[in-house]
């Protein structure tokens, strides 16, 4: 059925997949992470480059499918002039988008609501999430002044 | 050392296929529409669908004869342990007629390579010892030996592949020498196909007096097996991928091996005599099955030997055969797929991994999904391996007695038609 196929792979992902953002990497990098997805294999290293306050780019490079590598390329659009706690906020919400669950329609996500025909498909969730997860692991790792590992979507219950 | 790779030719009068429309009458969920569409079920390496008459036994069991196995003195109780262990000789014979004490009745293939590891590992791998493996295991037969390894000291040597997917033997006899204690490796690979030369491999191993254990998970149900004549120590299989249910598991070792080796599990089932400081363990198999087993799966376990007996794996090999040179031939015409694995359909099982070079493997299935056809994605829990291959993970179809030349052509036809989708859309 093309158009429950439809449904997930929408124009706008497709777009995005296609032609994705943060392609350009990011040489000195105040935030670095890598991301895996242990079930398909599929690696993920994100680097931002901040100006002071304010997420100046993100680059992303991703060896993954069509819906992890529009996932990452909107986070790298929709992160741009933002805030660290913006950024949270945004991750938040696409969490909550992603699981099926409400969350603050004040919050813009942009182009990232065109993911939400992949929560039918709980292991494609996880395709989705990796960009998400593998940035925040750094930024949270990053304020508690931890030592990061690679972050991974089966890492603790906030991606299950 | 000459090693020969290859099966015996397939005589043209033997050429033949399977009568696919009579078989697939018997497995019902064949008859499934999935998004609209026939199914077309290539994920045989994963699990293979049940006939009427495995899903039928388990039904029996529990609506004729439910009870507790080997300590019930009532009719219930002798019935069951007599189907069940009905099964056990079924599986002896399956496998080239060993004895029936020699079949060990696991959960599946994995948990047999795991008792193997922790029971006769533990006990005889040492500081020092090696332990050789091949780079195209499955974590099944990767992980208990990589652990085993680090607990004891004892060093984990790999045999290496090479770029056509066969096990690389040029330095076999480096490998394989006299500090090593077991080879573990696989019969069939699960990702390339391989049929691994498992005899010669095993013959090398027991010159130098090592123990040799086959991951017989993707063999056991595509090929005659005989144990006997490869010499194997161990051999490890599971039901599920043999038309059997789910949950049921064998682990074959020759009789002395078992004798030696100690129980990992303690509790009901497994002990001859137990006082309130002491237990005395039952004799193999029943010292390594504590608790009760899995009765239902393991009775309709029976029927699912008795399909592929009537059959004849002869006979499924060559069907085999047939639907791989044809889907390899078929799929080496699309450019834009890259196949992994032996390109001669007699080296190699019904399991074709392969990717697109723009398409990634997870989209290729879902799109291929919408059209009925289940494949699978990943690493298809070997990760060291696909890495080596070069990428993060491979599609994969695999075939059984079930699938026919028509459904190789529907894949080909959704592959085509998933270049338009995600490439040329």
């Amino acid at each position: 059925m093309a158009e429950k196929l439809d449904d997930m792979y929408r124009d706008i992902i497709m777009e995005h997949y296609r032609f994705p953002h943060g392609q350009e990497k990011i040489l000195n990098p105040d935030i670095r992470n890598d991301g895996r997805n242990p079930v398909c294999g599929d690696e993920i290293e994100i680097r931002v480059k901040m100006n002071k306050d304010i997420i100046e780019t993100v680059s992303v490079d991703c060896a993954g499918c069509a819906i992890s590598t529009a996932s990452g390329s909107m986070l790298a659009e929709i992160c741009k002039g933002k805030t660290i706690a913006e950024v949270k906020e945004i991750a938040r919400a696409v969490r909550a988008l992603l699981k099926g669950e409400e969350y603050d329609s004040n919050i813009d996500i942009g182009d990232i609501e065109a993911l939400q025909g992949v929560t039918k498909y709980p292991v494609r969730v996880k395709c989705a999430l990796l960009s998400w997860t593998t940035l925040i692991d750094a930024i949270d790792a990053g304020e508690a002044g931890r030592q990061l590992t690679v972050s991974t979507t089966e890492d603790g219950d906030e991606t299950d | 050392m000459k090693v020969i790779y290859r099966d015996k030719a397939p005589l043209e009068s033997e050429k033949a296929l399977l009568s696919t429309g009579d078989i697939r009458k018997d497995f019902p969920i064949l008859a499934r529409k999935i998004n609209g569409h026939d199914l077309v079920y290539l994920d045989n390496a994963a699990t293979t669908q049940k006939p009427q008459c495995v899903i039928d036994a388990i039904t029996s069991y529990y609506t004729g004869f439910n009870a507790n196995v080997h300590r019930g003195l009532h009719t219930l109780a002798e019935e069951a342990t007599s189907a069940m262990e009905s099964t056990r000789q079924k599986a002896a014979a399956f496998i080239g007629g060993v004895k029936t004490d020699e079949i060990v009745f696991t959960r599946n293939a994995t948990e047999s390579i795991n008792l193997a590891a922790s029971s006769w590992g533990r006990k005889n791998i040492k500081s020092g010892d090696r332990i050789v493996i091949t780079q195209m295991e499955h974590h099944a037969n990767l992980i208990p030996w990589i652990m085993l390894a680090k607990e004891t000291g004892a060093e984990l040597a790999y045999i290496p592949i090479n770029k056509e997917g066969y096990l690389d033997l040029s330095d076999i006899n480096k490998i394989i020498n006299s500090q090593t204690k077991i080879v573990a490796l696989t019969h069939m690979s699960n990702v390339l196909g391989t049929i691994n030369p498992v005899e010669e491999i095993t013959c090398l191993a027991h010159r130098n007096n090592a123990l040799v254990l086959i991951d017989g998970a993707q063999s056991v149900p595509h090929l005659p097996v005989d144990v006997k004549t490869l010499n194997a120590d161990f051999y490890a299989f599971s039901a599920h991928k043999m038309l059997g249910p789910t949950g049921v598991g064998v682990l074959y070792a020759r009789e002395e091996i078992l004798n030696e080796m100690k129980p990992i599990n303690f509790g009901g089932e497994m002990i001859s005599e137990v006082r309130f400081d002491f237990a005395d363990w039952a004799e193999p198999p029943m010292k390594f099955e504590a608790g009760t087993p899995n009765i239902a799966d393991l009775v309709a376990f029976a029927p699912a030997l008795d399909y592929l007996n009537k059959i004849g794996m002869d006979k499924i090999r060559q069907h085999e055969i047939e639907i791989t040179s044809y889907a390899l031939e078929e799929l080496k015409k699309l450019d834009f797929i890259r196949i992994f694995g032996p390109g001669n359909p007699l080296d190699r099982g019904g399991v074709i991994s392969f990717v697109d070079d723009k398409i990634h493997p997870h989209d290729l299935a879902q799109f291929l999904d919408s059209w009925g056809i289940a494949i699978r994605a990943g690493h298809h829990c070997a990760q060291p391996l696909v890495r080596l291959l070069g990428v993060s993970s491979t599609a994969r179809a695999s075939f059984y007695i079930y699938n026919t030349k028509s459904e190789v052509d529907k894949l080909v036809e959704a592959l085509k038609e998933a270049r338009r989708y995600f490439v040329n859309g």
